[in-house]
């Protein structure tokens, strides 16, 4: 692949050493969801299905435009629909394209155990390596947007790539290709910030006074923003967090040290191209193991 | 039991893992490659232009296929965006245009003709010339029996209202010339399109 | 449309009524919202329902479905009380001073002229005082109280906005905040956009929805300006094309009409419709007709086609009746008048009103043809696929050819968009199986009755039997060779009369529709297309996107008819000096010699301003109609008339109710329902997933929205009982749907002359083939009549109820 080698990693998963990200003068790369120019047509989810190759069972109508009604391992994102009336007492259709926010401070990628299987590239997408993934659902703990989900297939995590396959020959991702109305555009992180800030002039003109731009500092800034009419309550749009933060559990290493290493076992067996055998005491617990299945189980359960 | 991140991956041994990976150099490594993107999938693919088969915004679209057009290979649509030249959706779609890959390729694309005979409960395979054939018959039969030459004031009205057509909404604009011709020849008046619906 | 996708970008006001253009072209609505973001532009939605278009909109107002013509009436009554129309515009360039025939008159409901028995008009009043000359009289101080401008003024006093309000259930505060954004436009460096659909269109009031809009426009003077427009946005992709090619009822190619019965022979035809002009000085196009005429002929019949034959006119078809339409199709059926269909692309058993009717006219034909690249539920109504389909298959004596066809990935040729472009494409693959084009199932067809027609004789075989068919494939003609017959050929040599040296060539491919003559020397079969396919190559095929400053008109990308124009009724972007409306967005102007500019000038390229002819040359008095003369079946002002099935009476005249001029059969009419049991106001529509009824084959779509449902207000929702995402049965006089509820904020009661008024909305994607879950299909409830002057079908404004109810049983 052209530019998106391992060189260009900052950061992998389960690994103490920081890629030497030789690339690193490559510029950030971000996708800016401008919400008030969206119309939910959900080309952005077609797009996004027709180039992963991905196609979900077909669901049922659950009382609103939202469809299929989750994330899965076969949607990567989803356009989520509010309705919500203002203090005006007029109706606002908060339309919010959901998916991964490609976190600057990943905490899928910090919970992760399974070294290589969560990768950010130098120009900050973060992408799940399938074939190194264990599927033990940390990074769905690790989520401050609850984004990745566990195939029950294949065990596996997925979510959504930024297309790493069409930024690596320089094209932009599906959904941004598609989006008919220009609500997803895509480039450096300092235009598409510099894009925000003349639409939220914008909006602000027109009586949108706390138009803002989402990029929430608590994990780091996100390479997916919002551009929203009402910045200073992001719940608005279907639960966007006003204060994402990566949990505490992962964060404090000491908290989850159980968890992991039950995990760490399973992972051994199954990456056994390393040739190192798993020495020292094996000392994870029934108990352990309990929990460790648990947390996979109700992960895969929630994806229909 | 209490542990540290770092002894956790002591554990599992895959600090040791790192640790060589990071000595040889991250990028030359076997590993790299595998954890290296999906291969871009239209590297090899065949463009061509159309323009997207529903509304008539008529969005400039880009077919990509596999093979490249040589006689022994039988060209497969693999994937659709897009024309970034087009003056009008400048490469976007809405999600219908986004998704033309699975009308292409829908499990209810019709294969061959079929008949179903008065009464029946199943369509049947037929050849076109059997339909083709039946078809005409039919329409040449009422034709010659309800055709209206002359109305009651003798004028001539050539026209014949027991066999009717629709015609198509999306086919081009020279089926429907050629559809015209044929059809009013015939002197056909029942005769309408989707224009209204 | 008038203007170009892009062109939506120079607009000042954009206003979607009677449309749902977020949802329906999502790709042509990405203008609107450059419009707004670099234009500053305002949206405005006005909309039964809170659309996806109205959630980006700047403002919102909600309308009682039906009603849109009280609406605009309004909008027309307050632009005359606050004087916010552009004078000079109006003035020079509509018909406001011209002086309406005495006698023509409006009383209670009805215009003069009125039969009760036939519901229709004797529209001789219809039209304007002419002087000794024939020219029509005029009063440029609008004094005469005769003069169109004073007679609409009068026409529209009873639309208050109390009027408005009450009849349409739009607050009316609402309404007034509407009509100022509106009248801002009446600048004349300002344009209002005006982008709708099937919104207006499928009403029994359809066609005025859409004068009464454009009437607005007039007054505004947006039409032909850059930003402005009627703009027309078609649904399929080449519907506009089969439009322009006739391929309706009592259509020839170029919106020439086929023949009546009274029209007995060519030159009694010619004589209505070469029109002199009614203006000294003016154009008056349509005294060309004869050349169009001929020329057509002459594709269709070569060497048969001859002064002496009259051109071949007796061989065209005659009409007994205005429409062959579908509705009166499907009357026919089912009176057993007709012994075969074939639905070429076409899926009427989904699309058309009142689907018991249709199933029950289709199960009458001797045989039904359906040529389709897809499994539709017309070529399978005898087929029982449970409550969605009830059927048995013994009973029904129809024979059914399902045949076919490759779509358009799969085959060559051109189709005209929305803005009249016509755009070339090209075949990627193979189709399935041994699926074949139209055009070769077409060609078949046609082949196999004229070779009976030859060994056998018959029924009037002449016209069959000289059709010409030249191609290299006669069995599968080349789309290039076809698209060149549309274009046309000089047949003989043409010399200019003037110099009579030889200007093109026997043999050449016209340049344009200028070169058509009327003695035979000359084809063209499609004149309006004439040009797109000229000597120096397939025009449509053009892919050069320059766009001078950037204004969006593209002139060198594909073709756009008439004469590559973009901008119909540009002539009129300018001041009667030929001076730009709008100096910042120029379309044409006069620069002392000749129009010049980044469009092609619909207009006499060298007349002078000075010579006095008006912008609308289409028209015989060049002007723009705010007064429709008698072109319109129901009356030449726009008046409101209630849905066929409506919860309240007419307010404004209670004795005429409804259209008075809508045909409607005995049959349909019985099956119209009442409000004490039918009291809820539905309409119908497409939602942005799915297209029509293709979609559902297309598994992404069916996966974005999987399964029938029915958007109910909350209130509505509350007083039933029914619960979100919960069963509901919707039932019309004529069928019901068992299918799930969307209980929503999007959909208010309206308060209407008093009383709150629900509306239910239905989607229409639903089917018993596809991918997507089995559904009973819209059209199971809707009423089947139409448009008075279209006959398309009432589909946005009917009765139903609603009840909770639990899921059908399916097998």
């Amino acid at each position: 692949m052209s530019d998106l080698q391992s060189q260009d990693y900052i950061r992998r998963s389960a690994s103490t050493m920081t890629p030497p990200s030789a690339r690193n003068a490559e510029q950030q790369v971000a996708k800016l969801i401008d919400v008030s120019r969206c119309i939910g047509c959900k080309a952005c989810q077609s797009a996004c299905m027709e180039w992963n190759d991905l196609r979900q069972e077909i669901g049922h109508f659950e009382g609103s435009y939202q469809n299929p009604n989750d994330l899965s391992p076969d949607v990567w994102t989803l356009m989520k629909f509010a309705e919500y009336e203002n203090e005006q007492g007029n109706l606002e259709w908060l339309i919010r394209k959901d998916g991964c926010m490609h976190c600057e401070d990943p905490g899928c990628l910090k919970a992760c155990p399974a070294p290589g299987a969560i990768v950010q590239y130098a120009n900050g997408i973060v992408d799940f390596i399938s074939d190194k993934c264990i599927g033990c659902g940390y990074c769905v703990k690790g989520c401050p947007f609850d984004v990745p989900r566990i195939s029950k297939k294949d065990h596996k995590s997925y979510k959504c790539t930024l297309c790493s396959d069409r930024v690596s020959v320089g094209l932009e991702p599906a959904c941004v290709k598609a989006c008919p109305t220009g609500a997803i555009m895509f480039g450096t992180k300092t235009d598409m910030t510099a894009w925000a800030g003349e639409r939220i002039v914008d909006l602000k003109s027109r009586g949108f006074e706390n138009a803002g731009l989402y990029d929430p500092q608590a994990v780091g800034g996100t390479h997916v923003m919002y551009v929203l009419h009402h910045a200073d309550k992001p719940e608005l749009y279907s639960g966007l967090p006003a204060h994402p933060r990566i949990s505490a559990a992962v964060e404090a290493w000491k908290g989850i040290a159980k968890p992991l290493a039950m995990v760490g076992i399973a992972l051994a067996a199954v990456v056994g191209f390393f040739h190192y055998i798993v020495k020292g005491p094996n000392e994870v617990t029934e108990e352990d193991e309990a929990q460790g299945e648990r947390v996979l189980e109700e992960e895969t359960e929630n994806t229909p | 039991m209490s542990m540290t991140r770092r002894e956790f991956i002591k554990f599992t041994g895959l600090g040791l893992a790192a640790s060589s990976i990071g000595a040889l150099g991250f990028g030359a490594s076997g590993e790299a490659q595998a954890a290296a993107v999906r291969p871009f999938k239209l590297t090899h693919a065949t463009e061509t232009r159309n323009t997207c088969t529903y509304c008539s915004v008529a969005c400039g679209i880009l077919i990509y296929s596999m093979g490249d057009r040589a006689k022994n290979a039988r060209s497969n649509i693999i994937h659709i965006e897009g024309d970034p030249d087009h003056p009008v959706n400048r490469g976007t779609l809405c999600p219908k245009g986004a998704a033309l890959l699975d009308v292409v390729h829908a499990p209810t694309r019709l294969k061959t003709p079929r008949y179903r005979p008065p009464g029946g409960t199943e369509f049947k395979e037929v050849s076109w010339d059997f339909a083709l054939d039946r078809i005409a018959r039919l329409m040449k039969d009422d034709r010659d029996k309800n055709f209206i030459a002359r109305n009651a004031n003798g004028d001539t009205v050539n026209r014949w209202t027991s066999v009717g057509m629709l015609a198509a909404s999306a086919s081009s604009s020279e089926t429907s010339y050629l559809t015209w011709k044929a059809v009013r020849s015939m002197g056909m008046v029942v005769f309408d399109n989707q224009a209204r619906v | 449309m008038t203007n170009t996708w892009q062109d939506i970008k120079n607009a000042n006001v954009v206003i979607v009524m009677g449309g749902n253009a977020a949802e329906a072209h999502p790709c042509g609505f990405k203008w609107v919202i450059e419009a707004k973001i670099e234009n500053g532009a305002k949206l405005v939605v006005v909309d039964p329902r809170f659309t996806r278009t109205a959630s980006v909109a700047d403002y919102y107002a909600p309308i009682r479905p039906g009603t849109d013509i009280a609406f605009l009436n309004g909008v027309i009554h307050y632009l005359l009380e606050k004087d916010a129309i552009q004078h000079e515009y109006v003035r020079s360039y509509t018909n406001a001073s011209l002086i309406v025939k005495d006698g023509f008159d409006f009383q209670d409901g009805l215009f003069t002229g009125y039969n009760e028995e036939t519901r229709t008009y004797d529209k001789s009043t219809w039209d304007y005082e002419l002087d000794k000359d024939g020219f029509a009289k005029s009063d440029d101080s609008w004094q005469d109280p005769r003069c169109v401008i004073n007679l609409l003024k009068h026409h529209v006093s009873r639309y208050t906005p109390e009027m408005v309000s009450r009849i349409c259930g739009t607050p009316q505060d609402k309404f007034e905040h509407v009509c100022a954004l509106i009248a801002s436009t009446s600048a004349p460096d300002k344009a209002m956009t005006s982008l709708f659909a099937l919104g207006w269109t499928q009403h029994s009031v359809g066609a005025q929805n859409i004068r009464n809009m454009a009437m607005i426009q007039l007054l505004l003077g947006n039409i032909g300006v850059a930003g402005g427009g009627m703009n027309a946005l078609r649904g399929h992709s080449n519907i506009q094309g089969l439009t322009d090619v006739g391929l309706l009822s009592n259509q020839m190619p170029g919106y020439m009409n086929l023949p009546t019965d009274k029209e007995t022979d060519f030159d009694i035809y010619m004589s209505t419709r070469q029109f002199k002009p009614l203006r000294p000085g003016q154009i008056s196009y349509y005294q060309n007709t004869r050349k169009l005429f001929v020329s057509l002929m002459k594709a269709l019949y070569g060497d048969a086609a001859t002064q002496e034959s009259n051109w071949a006119f007796d061989w065209l078809p005659k009409l007994d009746i205005p429409l062959y339409d579908i509705i009166k199709a499907f009357e026919m059926m089912n009176a057993g008048q007709m012994t075969g269909y074939i639905c070429q692309g076409f899926n009427p058993l989904q699309a058309f009103p009142d689907r018991g009717k249709i199933r029950r006219g289709l199960s009458k034909l001797k045989f039904l043809v359906t040529m389709d690249p897809l499994d539709t539920e017309t070529s399978r109504f005898w087929q029982d696929f449970g409550p969605q389909n009830p059927a048995n298959s013994a009973d029904i004596q129809t024979e059914v050819f399902q045949l076919p066809t490759t779509c358009f990935a799969e085959e060559n040729g051109s189709l005209v968009n929305s803005a009249r472009w016509l755009q070339w494409h090209w075949k990627a693959a193979d189709g399935p199986g041994i699926a074949m084009s139209d055009i070769w199932i077409m060609s078949g067809i046609f082949h196999r009755i004229r070779e009976l027609y030859r060994k056998e004789g018959g029924a009037f075989p002449d016209p069959i039997l000289n059709l010409t068919w030249k191609y290299t494939d006669p069995i599968s003609p080349d789309p290039e060779e076809l698209a060149k017959e549309m274009n046309g050929r000089a047949l003989a040599d043409l010399t200019d009369p003037a110099t009579n040296t030889v200007v093109t060539k026997a043999g050449t491919l016209l340049d344009g529709f200028a070169q058509l003559r009327d003695d035979g020397t000359t084809s063209s079969g499609c004149w309006i297309f004439s040009g797109s396919f000229t000597e120096k190559g397939n025009q449509m095929a053009r892919r050069d996107a320059t766009d001078p400053r950037e204004q969006g008109i593209a002139p060198n990308w594909a073709w756009a008819w008439p004469a590559n124009r973009r901008i119909l009724y540009n002539r009129a972007s300018a001041d009667p000096a030929g001076k730009p409306w709008n100096p910042a967005k120029p379309v044409i102007s006069w620069n002392g010699t000749k129009w010049v500019g980044i469009d092609v000038p619909d207009y006499t390229p060298t007349l002078a301003p000075s010579a006095g002819a008006s912008p609308f040359i289409m028209n015989d008095e060049g002007l723009g109609r705010l007064f429709a003369r008698k072109l319109m079946a129901e009356g030449p002002f726009p008046e409101h008339y209630e849905p066929m099935e409506s919860p309240v009476e007419n307010v404004l005249h209670p004795k005429v109710k409804n259209n008075p001029a809508a045909r409607v059969f005995a049959d349909d009419r019985a099956a119209f329902g009442s409000p004490d049991k039918f009291p809820y106001v539905a309409t119908t529509y497409r939602l942005t997933e799915h297209f029509h009824f293709w979609t559902k084959h297309a598994l992404i779509n069916a996966i974005l929205q999987p399964e029938e449902f029915v958007e109910v207000g909350e209130a509505l929702a509350k007083e039933k009982g029914i619960e979100q995402g919960g069963w509901v049965k919707v039932s019309s006089k004529r069928g019901e749907v068992i299918c799930k509820a969307y209980v929503t904020k999007r959909i208010k009661p309206l308060t209407v002359d008093g009383k709150p008024t629900h509306v239910i909305g239905v989607p229409l994607h639903w089917g018993f083939t596809g991918q997507a879950r089995k559904g009973y299909g819209a059209n199971t409830l809707t009423p089947s009549v139409g448009d008075a002057n279209t006959q398309t079908p009432e589909f946005k404004a009917f009765l139903v109820n609603i009840e909770k109810t639990s899921a059908p049983v399916t097998a």
